[in-house]
């Protein structure tokens, strides 16, 4: 033992000798070595994965390059969002249409999935036991079935099961479902309705002036203005007086059976109308396992504390425990935002013209698959990306302000 | 019993109504008007739902071998597709007169699922008889060893597929994802930022343009005259998938572990491998395992997708039963047929991942 310790001392004693190998057990040379070769091989890997492919594409002899993008299209689209489109126009033109037909059903179903979620998660914690019951079962089969499974069956009950347009069943007087989707009357345009839409515009302008100064009232008063009434007559009121305005044009645009179609009015085909209900229930589901959990997470004592102090119910519900809840709800739900918007893409399964759908025709038409893959896959990063950027600042401006 | 002038009272039972079938039903279902509106809402969809639901499902279903022309004119649900066609279903196109061989090999690595999911089994060698597993799975489908007939992938479906898809999936995504996530939280900024790159770029596209990629890109990347398996290219764009979501969870979990653990094995001199391996990952793996269970469970059904690719499984070998014209109208009856088996695995999955989370839950939170 002693001799061992000697020996220790003398060696640390000893002036160090610098061995061969001791610059690399440096971690700082070890760090800067590792990197190298990391990016080395990265880099190695992709240059490897490049020279294949151009081999490959000058042995196919398929194009490159982004040029194609101004080209005739040639193929026909079954609905559009917002731009006309026709088999005459590019394929640039195409994938914009695609692009917007994917937004405008991830528009609608991160709407309708919130409010169903919503519902139902609070319905899960309902003190009604069959309440309760029926929303954990919608909850345990939807989210234990494959959506692209659900898509397929919303769409087979559409188009299978639902009666032709001949016997169209009138769900409420001007809306009728069938067959070739749902057709609904519309009024007819009047020179009076862009006008309607710049008074609502005002009317939410007049809102956020009104909310900013009720809370100032509060501030100084403690007295808490009623929000609700005034401002739902603003946002009604408004675009009421200018149509009273307008001479109140009342006419409306109703869908007539033609021989074998409706004509007139406005219509949702069936793949938007299968691929919106199988993306809303599917998510909805996942939403509403969120809200609960974000509920039940909030400690009971803030709602003992809250009555104690004399709120009533829905006082302690809207000022304390929705406030706590939202901020544990926020992110997942973002996250869910995202995958219905990355779900949407299963459209292709089904038929509905969405960008990958788009992308798809495209892709077989022309033969430029890494081209047409980078342009969906630089879309969908986008609208993730700006989805998320919006739901951060959203979290940061409700998070809990702590020092 | 009672004693007169005793100035004791017996204990009389509670009232009728707060008590039994009607306290309960008072107490859950009729506590207040609004409830009460809501019980009978939900009573009066539940009456008009359930009964036609259950005639259509058993009551005025066919059963028996019988003519499509038979089940048209029935009311209820034709069971007799299912009977029909359940080997087309969960077997896709596998030569017929060899399908005892997935579903052995299904029985096999559902047997070796259930040991895994007993925390006894959670050993080292356990990853070792996963690997033996995988190998006779492949070997039973694949033949051409042992004097089994060598049956091509593309011929491979249903069922088996399914799970070939996921199994694999899992258990080549998990190391891949280990790396990921140490990656992200490494010091090294190359490192780092090439794994935020990866795990960014995947999680932000739709699985569906990963799979594309794979079957359109996958075959450009390779040396000319190398072609690549149309189930390896799915396959593989499952695995970058599913690896960078894994990747998040795993890092949630490297990010819930106290720093005191990292400092504790730095005072130790154990070097960053070991302490990896010894101290932060058995910790961090831990916390992470539910949310794992539950990527797995993701990821299992999405590997439903790749029936847009034109593989064979489960729900596109579904798809070619009601190809058939005379069966067309019984679609209902296929999708209902393959939930069930979703189902199943999904809500055992779920029931496990909340199951885990409740005994592994030995109180890391300080």
């Amino acid at each position: 033992m002693a001799e061992q310790v000697a020996r220790k001392a003398g060696d640390s004693a000893a002036p160090p000798r610098r061995e061969a190998g001791a610059f690399l057990r440096d971690p700082r040379v070890r760090a800067v070595l590792y990197q190298i070769l990391v990016l080395g091989g990265v880099i190695l890997l992709v240059a490897y994965l490049v020279s294949n492919t151009m081999d490959n594409l000058e042995e196919r002899s398929i194009r490159t390059g982004f040029g194609f993008l101004s080209n005739e299209a040639g193929f026909y689209i079954g609905e559009t969002t917002f731009v006309a489109y026709e088999a005459s126009d590019s394929y640039g033109q195409a994938f914009v249409v695609g692009l917007l037909n994917t937004l405008r059903v991830a528009l609608l179903g991160i709407v309708l999935s919130t409010i169903i979620g919503a519902i139902v998660g609070i319905a899960r914690l309902s003190s009604n036991w069959l309440i309760a019951k029926l929303a954990s079962v919608y909850v345990e089969v939807m989210r234990n079935i494959p959506l692209l499974l659900q898509l397929f069956f919303w769409y087979g009950a559409i188009s299978f099961l639902l009666p032709s347009v001949r016997d169209a069943i009138t769900v409420i007087p001007g809306v009728f479902l069938s067959k070739s989707g749902l057709q609904y009357a519309v009024p007819v345009s009047h020179p009076i309705h862009p006008w309607m839409g710049l008074a609502f515009l005002a009317a939410i302008a007049a809102c956020v002036v009104y909310y900013k100064w009720a809370k100032r009232h509060q501030a100084e008063t403690g007295r808490e203005p009623n929000l609700l009434l005034p401002s739902l007559g603003m946002l009604i009121g408004l675009p009421a007086l200018v149509w009273l305005a307008g001479g109140a044009p009342t006419q409306m645009d109703v869908p007539e059976l033609a021989t074998f179609r409706y004509v007139g009015g406005t219509s949702v085909t069936p793949e938007f109308l299968a691929l919106l209900l199988g993306l809303t229930f599917y998510t909805a589901g996942f939403i509403a396992e969120i809200v609960r959990s974000g509920i039940v997470a909030v400690a009971w004592g803030q709602t003992e504390a809250a009555s104690a102090i004399g709120l009533s119910r829905t006082l302690v519900l809207r000022l304390v425990l929705l406030p706590q809840a939202l901020r544990i709800i926020v992110p997942p739900t973002t996250s869910q935002y995202l995958n219905l918007t990355k779900n949407s893409s299963l459209a292709v399964a089904i038929g509905y013209p969405d960008l990958v759908s788009v992308g798809n025709t495209t892709l077989n038409q022309t033969g430029q698959a890494i081209e047409c893959i980078s342009i969906m896959m630089a879309c969908y990063l986008t609208i993730s990306l700006s989805i998320s950027f919006f739901m951060n600042w959203y979290n940061k401006h409700i998070a809990l302000v702590e020092r | 019993m009672s004693v007169p002038n005793s100035g004791e009272k017996t204990e009389l039972p509670p009232p009728k109504t707060q008590v039994g079938v009607i306290g309960w039903l008072r107490a859950n279902l009729f506590n207040g008007w609004f409830n009460t509106l809501l019980t009978l809402i939900a009573g009066y969809i539940l009456i008009s739902t359930v009964p036609p639901l259950i005639d259509w499902l058993f009551l005025d279903a066919v059963w028996g071998m019988v003519d499509p022309e038979v089940c048209k004119q029935a009311e209820g649900a034709c069971w007799t597709f299912i009977r029909e066609k359940y080997r087309l279903i969960l077997f896709g196109t596998y030569p017929f007169n060899e399908q005892w061989r997935p579903l052995v090999g299904v029985l096999l690595l559902l047997t070796v699922v259930g040991f895994s999911c007993n925390r006894r089994f959670w050993h080292p060698w356990l990853g070792a008889v996963w690997l033996a597993t995988l190998l006779i799975y492949l070997m039973l489908l694949g033949g051409g060893v042992l004097g089994l007939t060598p049956v091509r992938t593309e011929l491979w479906g249903g069922l088996p597929l399914t799970l070939l898809l996921a199994v694999v999936g899992i258990v080549v995504a998990f190391p891949l994802s280990i790396l990921l996530a140490l990656g992200r939280r490494s010091n090294m900024p190359i490192v780092k930022s090439i794994c935020i790159g990866y795990i960014e770029l995947v999680r932000g596209v739709p699985l569906i343009t990963l799979l594309f990629m794979a079957s359109f890109m996958l075959p450009l990347f390779m040396p000319t005259g190398v072609s690549i398996d149309a189930l390896l290219r799915a396959q593989v764009a499952i695995i970058i998938f599913v690896s960078s979501y894994l990747a998040e969870v795993i890092r949630g979990g490297l990010q819930a572990l106290p720093k005191g653990q990292y400092e504790g094995a730095e005072s130790l001199g154990l070097t960053y491998w070991q302490t990896q391996r010894k101290i932060i990952l058995p910790q961090a793996l831990k916390i992470s395992i539910p949310p794992i269970v539950n990527t797995y469970l993701g990821m299992f059904k999405d590997t439903s997708l790749v029936a847009i690719v034109s593989l064979t499984d489960l729900l596109l070998a579904t798809r070619q039963a009601f190809a058939d014209p005379e069966w067309r109208s019984f679609f209902v009856e296929g999708y209902v047929f393959i939930a069930i088996i979703y189902w199943c695995f999904c809500f055992f999955m779920s029931k496990y991942s909340q199951h885990l989370e409740r005994v592994l839950d030995t109180g890391h939170k300080r």
